[in-house]
């Protein structure tokens, strides 16, 4: 059994006293509805007793459990309060979870982002049940005057077996709820697990399928209006002038009036990137009236100019340079021909590349390119916001609470402590919800309103004003001798305006001649993270590079894979490789069983990748056959290694998404520009992958074993674009070099 | 402004609002029925549908003036309570992931089975392919409606 100190997340414990019966935990929750499991059979309690911020226990043993994190499709809201159900060694179905709203003095890291919700609450969440079991053991040692050493718990139940004493967790709860919080408590042993690595229903489940209003733009309140922006057409101009003369006095419209998301003077925070500082916004009473006086409003653009703005990345100052001018796609292939030709930063070096490409019997050269990708959520951008001069209660789907909770107290010169933030389920994240301008923009709105109000983005607005996938380049070089051995490897990769380099993962540690180097060229189009940042294209460029070097080297593409990595265990090059090689060829080892993959179907076209980030370790296997002339994925085999899996059967559906995403986002999606305009703004002009497109089957598959959990989010995403690129060649002898693949030409739509 | 009678999940609602609102704007904004979602505003995603007379039609491209007296189903009406066999397959298979768009997939997929109790895998994928679910869930999707098929 393993012991934890309390310390770690010890500030949830010490305003626990204060709390009781009262404060933000207890009070009206519009999203703290009760989400009873369908099983659940007992009623509500009279009353809760609160044991600690994750958690309070009613007398009849129903728990509410607190789920801090914002859920954005992963699936947090279920599997991270099974961490805290389990060391409390509860009934799962005598749990009730409720969403956190943003509280640091109770929660730390209340972030979707990065993978990390399970990784960094793994000890926190298991804590959490831990001490309110032992804080229970106690009360039931006092209450029957026995050894707390002699109390055990099973299933919500206290037992002391010698008496033969049992009471359920509930008649207990309020005096646990008195108790000392220990310094130290017990953990589980994982073979102990009850519910942690059991299959778990989605506990908002019910209330999706029968359309319960969960999501932002489903929420409303008493004398709440409507408010949609008008931002720039092109990326490089700005607001000049608005004319209200006609859309001004449409039915239902209140004000019509120009903001500015951030002061002048504002030094921007590390999530407030917005391309569009100045927008007009229009106010009124519905939706569909406030766009039909958004397409009456008449506005003027003027070019915006060079900009150079501080930026406080989490303490440290940099200092961002936007460009002036009205960017095109055809601007941008230019610079995607020109620099990879000039001499990049060089990031890593091992042995002595240059000289042994001199001397190399063959080289190998592919260059690959993928486009801008707008994010897409299926839920746009939207927030709602209630400002008066002493409060602002904020409701809506925000990846980053915390931090942009800052952002609001900085513009609206208000204390954090009287802005509340409540978090909606959300209609997809991506890494879109980080970036909370939308949030900042509600919040201004209502204080020039002085009335709530939710601000909606059209698809339109969402698709145009993005915080895109940056569009970037890799040149990937190897060097062979006369008996075809890899001697050298060379990557060069670049962007706009960021690298997608990840200098010190594999092959870098594989080989003893290697260089990385990148280039990056400064863009007025706003960027940001898109699920697995830079791994979502080096990934697929990296692995279609290895399976063409396989190709000319005679070997079979995991066999080669495998035989870099045992090098890389047994005698890595250089101290810095992120990554584990023996983990890394476990997955390729688990795909290659489960998929047979020595075995031969002549109809049957087949790719692999494999790809390391987010922590975790991700293989595939893609099956392609012809129908029709046409391409169809047949079926998808993921072998993932992300330590111990929480909710197997939701990890299972996360993998599976990844797949699609990824498929449909190699295949098919691009946002291109002209004059700074982007040229896809709906779902007729930007492709997504659709039904008829996903695979007709995907086999998920997870390496078993007792590390703790890593990221799960974004690791199935970017191989699989490897797989698919390595597939099609199989399939029609044609190598995709330039993402989308339906196009295959660089940043093309 | 003009005042319509509409039959939405088996009751009549009096709406005050501009002929050419779209149902789908109605529906959230006038009777407080917001789970039929805003995804697109232009039939391209299948977020926004709900059934007219039982056949699955875009809200978004519905205007208020034209539905007359013909029946309205949305998800909340779908069924009493939450028990159809579309909802519970639903349930069954875990679909959902950010779910967002789950509301609208149930909807085409009633409407579907209503029309074709059987259908097969490619039936399956033309009558769901207006339908997008950006999160990936579209396998768990084709197996949801084959257990509802089936029972």
């Amino acid at each position: 059994m393993k012991t934890v100190k309390t310390t770690i997340g010890r500030r949830s414990f010490i305003k626990r006293s204060t709390l009781v019966g009262g404060g933000i935990m207890l009070s009206f929750n519009w999203l703290a509805s009760c989400d009873m499991t369908p099983q659940q059979v007992k009623a509500l309690p009279k009353e809760w007793f609160k044991i600690n911020g994750f958690l309070k226990i009613g007398e009849n043993g129903l728990v509410t459990i607190m789920s801090p994190n914002p859920e954005i499709g992963q699936n947090v809201k279920t599997s991270m309060p099974m961490l805290v159900a389990e060391e409390l060694d509860t009934d799962w179905n005598d749990v009730i979870v409720e969403q956190a709203p943003l509280n640091t003095s109770v929660f730390t890291r209340q972030l979707a982002g990065g993978s990390q919700s399970i990784r960094q609450g793994w000890n926190s969440l298991r804590m959490a049940g831990a001490t309110a079991r032992a804080m229970l053991i106690q009360a039931a040692a006092k209450t029957w005057n026995v050894d707390a050493s002699e109390i055990t718990t099973s299933q919500g139940q206290l037992i002391h077996e010698a008496s033969g004493k049992k009471s359920g967790y509930g008649p207990m709860a309020s005096l646990a709820a008195q108790m000392e919080v220990p310094k130290e408590v017990p953990l589980k042993d994982i073979s102990d697990f009850k519910i942690i690595g059991t299959s778990r229903k989605n506990v908002d489940g019910t209330k999706i399928v029968t359309g319960q209003p969960l999501y932002g733009l489903d929420y409303s309140a008493d004398n709440m209006l409507i408010a949609m922006i008008v931002h720039p057409p092109a990326f490089g101009m700005q607001l000049k002038s608005i004319d209200d003369s006609q859309a001004a006095g449409m039915p239902g419209i209140k004000k019509i009036f120009k903001i500015k998301t951030h002061l002048d003077n504002y030094s921007l925070g590390a999530f407030d990137n917005d391309a569009f500082n100045e927008v007009a916004v229009i106010v009124g009473a519905t939706t569909w009236e406030v766009m039909n006086a958004k397409k009456a409003l008449k506005t003027e653009w003027e070019l915006s100019p060079n900009k150079k703005e501080d930026l406080d990345f989490f303490g440290s100052t940099m200092t961002v340079e936007t460009p002036a001018g009205l960017e095109s796609s055809n601007d941008h292939r230019k610079i995607f021909d020109e620099m990879p030709k000039k001499k990049g930063k060089i990031v890593r070096k091992d042995g002595d590349p240059e000289k042994m490409f001199s001397k190399a019997a063959k080289i190998i050269e592919r260059s690959y390119t993928c486009p801008f990708l707008a994010h897409n959520t299926m839920e746009p951008m939207n927030f709602f916001a209630d400002v008066t001069s002493e409060r602002a209660n904020l409701v809506g789907p925000i990846q980053t609470p915390e931090i942009m909770e800052g952002s609001i107290s900085k513009r609206l010169g208000m204390d954090k402590e009287k802005i509340d933030i409540q978090m909606t389920r959300m209609g997809g994240g991506f890494g879109r919800r980080l970036y909370g301008h939308f949030m900042t923009e509600a919040a201004v709105i209502s204080k020039e309103m002085g009335q709530p109000v939710k601000l909606i983005y059209s698809r339109e607005d969402d698709m145009t004003q993005g915080t895109y996938r940056p569009a970037y380049h890799a040149l990937y070089r190897a060097a062979l001798d006369e008996n075809n051995n890899l001697i050298a490897f060379h990557v060069k990769t670049g962007g706009i305006p960021e690298s997608p380099l990840a200098a010190n993962r594999f092959p870098a540690g594989a080989v003893d001649h290697y260089m990385a180097e990148e280039w990056t060229e400064k863009s007025n189009i706003t960027v940001g993270a898109f699920r697995a940042p830079r791994s979502n294209f080096i990934a697929g460029a990296e692995q279609a590079f290895l399976d063409e070097l396989a190709e000319a080297m005679d070997k079979d593409p995991i066999d080669f894979r495998l035989e870099l990595l045992e090098r890389a265990e047994k005698d890595p090059v250089g101290e810095r490789n992120d990554y584990d090689a023996s983990r890394y060829a476990g997955v390729l080892k688990l795909v290659k069983e489960k998929s047979n993959w020595t075995g031969t179907n002549p109809e049957v076209y087949r790719g692999t990748a494999a790809y390391f980030c987010h922590n975790s370790y991700v293989a595939n296997v893609l099956d392609l056959e012809m129908r029709n002339g046409n391409p169809v994925v047949k079926k998808v085999y993921c072998a993932i290694d992300c330590g111990i899996v929480v909710n197997p059967d939701a990890a299972i559906n996360l993998a599976e998404g990844g797949v699609v995403d990824g498929i449909g986002h190699a295949m098919y999606s691009a946002l291109t520009f002209k004059d700074g305009k982007p040229e896809q703004n709906n779902f007729d002009q930007y492709r997504l992958i659709r039904h008829s497109e996903a695979p007709k089957e995907i086999e998920v598959h997870f390496v078993e074993n007792q590390i703790d959990p890593t990221g799960l989010g974004e690791p199935p995403f970017p191989p699989i674009m490897g797989a698919m690129a390595n597939a099609l060649y199989k399939a029609t002898g044609v190598r995709h070099y330039n993402q989308p693949f339906i196009t295959d030409k660089p940043l093309a739509g | 402004m003009a005042q319509f009678q509409l039959n939405v999940n088996g009751e009549i609602h009096e709406v005050n609002a501009d002929p050419t609102t779209p149902i789908l704007w109605v529906l959230r904004d006038h009777l407080n029925l917001v789970g039929t979602k805003y995804g697109c505003g232009i039939a391209q995603c299948g977020a926004c549908t709900v059934h007219l007379n039982g056949i699955a039609v875009r809200s978004c491209q519905l205007p208020v003036s034209s539905v007359g007296t013909n029946k309205l189903t949305t998800i909340e009406g779908l069924s009493e309570k939450g028990d159809h066999p579309v909802q519970k397959a639903w349930i069954a298979h875990d679909v959902p992931q950010c779910g967002y768009c789950q509301a609208g997939q149930i909807m085409s997929a009633s409407a579907l089975l209503e029309a074709n109790p059987n259908p097969t895998d490619e039936e399956i994928e033309s009558a769901m392919n207006g339908n997008i679910c950006r999160c990936g869930t579209y396998t768990r999707i084709k197996a949801a409606i084959k257990t509802a098929s089936n029972s």
